[in-house]
């Protein structure tokens, strides 16, 4: 999959949150495959050095990272740390979330496409975490972004699509656009199913860190994100309201037309 | 000087930012730095300087979803 420009082999994002330790993190990050994991930037305390521990381990994945905005509540403060990530990490790729609900983490639509708006002018390379609504969604196209990120269902609820029909909608009036389902996904089949709806890849964090074996689920995840990829692409049969025989009728023995 | 850093009050004795990383314990840390909101890239440290009431944003990488 191509994410402003750059060859991803992986359909598969990861976060690297809410694991029960950082080993079983980096064992779960290489189970999974994925080729991009999410990282978020902090305030680190004095004499700290946690920021260092972690960024040891993700640098000896060798895998991309993708910065997040997370817990930002306003354009400004989504803008500034948008700043502070690419300054540490070096990459202009940003993950942009603006909270606008506190109870949902749902994201503030509003503030979002005005944030990628200023993020995109000032050169960064822009990933909206969104909801299903299609206009926000061609507002933040409109606004240069080129991947958006709808969410499934509310972070960490795992309650996979909620509302299918709109992301369905989604990705038949944005062809071109590449768009991966973030949040909300809780079992492996979820991201199948985002997969067959013909997403081009899944992130996640909370289904795979706080399963009983992370490391298993993590491989889980890859292989249903690979199952629902290759199903999308071999192109599923249409759902019907009624049945229809797949055994041959002609020739079934003992039949006769009458009585 | 007092500024503020990460949210809380601090005493400071250096006005640039390599020796202030130093004296507050961040000395050779994989960070990032803001002064009042604005980015202070790494190649500029030692050319900013800090005024009394400042506030500081000294950040690192950490877990994410």
């Amino acid at each position: 999959m191509q994410l402003y420009g750059q060859e991803v082999a992986s359909r598969l994002l990861v976060g690297t949150a809410l694991y029960p330790s950082p080993a079983v993190m980096e064992a779960a990050i290489r189970a999974s495959g994925a080729g991009i994991v999410t990282v978020s930037v902090r305030r680190e305390a004095a004499g700290g050095r946690a920021g260092d521990a972690f960024w040891r381990i993700i640098q000896g994945l060798g895998v991309k990272v993708l910065p997040n905005t997370a817990g930002c509540r306003t354009v400004k403060e989504a803008v500034a740390t948008a700043e502070l990530a690419r300054e540490l990490f070096g990459t202009p790729w940003i993950k942009l979330e603006v909270v606008g609900d506190d109870e949902t983490l749902q994201p503030d639509v509003v503030g979002l496409v005005e944030a990628a708006g200023i993020l995109l002018r000032d050169g960064f390379e822009v990933f909206p975490y969104t909801t299903e609504d299609l206009t926000v969604a061609q507002r933040l196209v409109e606004a240069g972004c080129r991947v958006v990120m709808p969410w499934a269902s509310p972070i960490g609820s795992g309650q996979g699509i909620t509302n299918r029909a709109a992301l369905r909608t989604l990705r038949q009036r944005l062809p071109e656009v590449t768009l991966i389902v973030d949040a909300g996904l809780g079992a492996p089949s979820h991201a199948a199913d985002a997969m067959e709806l013909g997403y081009d890849g899944v992130l996640l964090n909370t289904a795979v860190a706080k399963a009983d074996d992370p490391v298993a689920m993590a491989r889980a995840f890859a292989l249903a994100v690979e199952a629902g990829r290759v199903g999308h692409e071999a192109g599923l049969m249409p759902a019907r309201d009624f049945a229809t025989p797949s055994t041959p009728v002609v020739g079934t023995p003992f039949w006769h037309a009458a009585g | 000087m007092v500024v503020t850093v990460n949210g809380e009050r601090a005493e400071i004795g250096s006005a640039r930012i390599p020796e202030l990383l130093a004296e507050l314990g961040y000395e050779g840390g994989f960070l990032a730095v803001a002064v009042n909101r604005e980015i202070v890239r790494r190649a500029r440290w030692a050319e900013v300087e800090v005024t009394e009431g400042d506030e500081i944003e000294i950040v690192t990488p950490r877990q994410g979803g």
